[in-house]
């Protein structure tokens, strides 16, 4: 495999080792230099056919911690609103010397048709409803420097679970590596069919507030999140991380949350503000686990991830 | 297979470098010794004993991983990282820099860089349990265990106890 595009089907093994390989780069990124010369000469290219900010900057931060070149590519003024078709664009942009590729797209799958397409290693930056793997990393990554490992650990995953690709991602890494996970959200929000999935299913927040971690889920308005329930008041009822709610969790269970936040509807401010909230570790580590997975791509001949 | 050092042969070697070092800098204070993966590690902690023995004092040891700034990594595979960490500030302090084999230099220029990125040592000098010869840069030792005249065909391999379970440096021929 050259690519990064699911975190299905990685060992144990295989996801240790990146999470190993991250550490050493949260070390580099807290030097007085946060910069090493890995990928100098090496150019990745950004492909965002989808908003935004947190994980494009992260991939750009992270490349350019590793001294690649980064180009970057935003649809709405591109010629893409003048038609060309993805294919087009994909080889337009390897023609011009790109590395490598980090794709974002509203559709399943893009990333693999594009890593077809060219040829190159492709990173998958989240695909629709689907994939977000380095989000999976860098969730797991951020458990495992609180906890030591995640081995043993009960999380929570409460929310849009339907719509959600970290989710999808998370459940993967998280089980993967020894956790046991529970999904929670309203019937409409949670998948037609988990067969398959190595999940509990709770239908309310106060069955899961003995957990370790609670990680909260965005209602993805752009995905229809938000239509299928009733009102966000009777959400926050039932789901929303609330302050008196945050006080009865035991001492040592931690927030967690992919970003952006609706505060007020999924986590009451105050709690995402909290120091038992890992929010921000979360985006700081963010840039590590993709510093690993580039240098893991790029940084010599390409085994396996 | 010729054994060209063995236990004894690198127990002596360490602690002449070791004297060396000292006498070179006129004490112990302020070196740190920082060993590059693999083997150079267990023997920045060796020379770093032995000159806390001669000195009586206590002497830092780091650890270097210069996998993110080697100039050869396109063609060669990726390996993890292992973990470099320094136990003090390195500005101002006297560097040591130790490895098992000398041959190249790339290795070295690769060390060099990784520290110029974590501070500003006052000195850094370098220490080698086996010189082989065949420099690509302009890049020698300060202390050195032993000066083995080799043919590039020929492969040093160097087993530490520490990682290997025995001490002893042989020449083999590549196959």
């Amino acid at each position: 495999m050259n690519s990064f595009l699911t975190i299905e089907g990685v060992s144990t093994d295989e996801l240790s080792g990146l999470l190993d390989l991250a550490d050493e780069f949260v070390d580099v990124l807290e030097r007085p230099i946060p910069k090493v010369p890995a990928l100098r000469g090496r150019t990745v290219a950004m492909l965002f056919f989808e908003p935004s900010t947190r994980t494009r900057m992260s991939f750009e931060r992270a490349a350019k911690a590793l001294s690649a070149d980064t180009m970057s590519f935003s649809p709405s003024t591109s010629s893409l609103s003048k038609g060309e078709s993805l294919k087009d664009t994909a080889l337009t942009i390897k023609a011009m010397g790109a590395d490598a590729l980090v794709v974002r797209h509203k559709s399943t799958g893009a990333p693999w048709r594009i890593a077809e397409w060219t040829g190159l290693p492709v990173l998958n930056g989240g695909d629709g409803a689907h994939q977000h793997p380095t989000q999976a990393l860098l969730d797991a990554l951020t458990i495992r420097r609180h906890f030591g490992t995640l081995e043993g650990l009960r999380i929570a995953v409460v929310g849009d679970i339907r719509h959600s690709r970290v989710a999808r991602s998370d459940v993967g890494a998280f089980t993967t590596l020894g956790a046991s996970v529970t999904l929670v959200g309203p019937k409409t929000l949670l998948p037609v069919d988990l067969t398959g999935w190595p999940v509990e299913v709770a239908h309310g927040i106060d069955d899961v507030l003995d957990h370790d971690v609670v990680y909260l889920l965005r209602i993805q308005k752009e995905r229809g999140g938000a239509s299928v329930l009733p009102s966000l008041s009777e959400y926050v009822r039932r789901f929303g991380l609330t302050r008196e709610r945050f006080d009865t969790l035991p001492e040592r269970s931690v927030v967690m949350h992919p970003g952006p936040m609706n505060r007020g509807v999924e986590i009451a401010p105050e709690v995402a503000d909290h120091s038992r909230s890992l929010v921000e570790p979360q985006v700081a580590n963010g840039v590590a686990v993709r510093m690993a997975v580039l240098f893991r791509l790029l940084g010599g001949e390409a085994t396996d991830v | 297979m010729p054994e060209v050092m063995d236990s004894g042969d690198m127990n002596r070697a360490i602690r002449r470098m070791a004297h060396e070092v000292v006498e070179r800098n006129e004490g112990a204070s302020g070196i740190v010794m920082v060993g590059i993966h693999t083997r150079g590690v267990p023997l920045a902690h060796r020379l770093a004993n032995t000159v806390g023995e001669i000195e009586g004092a206590e002497v830092p040891v780091g650890t270097l991983d210069i996998g993110l700034y080697r100039d050869d990594l396109a063609g060669r595979p990726t390996t993890a990282l292992a973990h470099t960490g320094m136990p003090v500030d390195l500005d101002d302090q006297t560097v040591v820099l130790v490895d098992d084999v000398l041959y190249t230099g790339r290795t070295v220029r690769a060390a060099l860089d990784a520290l110029a990125d974590l501070g500003r040592p006052r000195v850094v000098q370098l220490a080698a349990l086996v010189d082989r010869g065949h420099r690509q840069l302009p890049i020698r030792a300060d202390f050195v265990g032993k000066n083995l005249p080799t043919a590039s065909t020929e492969r040093v391999r160097v087993r530490i106890a520490e990682i290997d379970g025995s001490d002893g440096v042989w020449i083999e021929e590549a196959e």
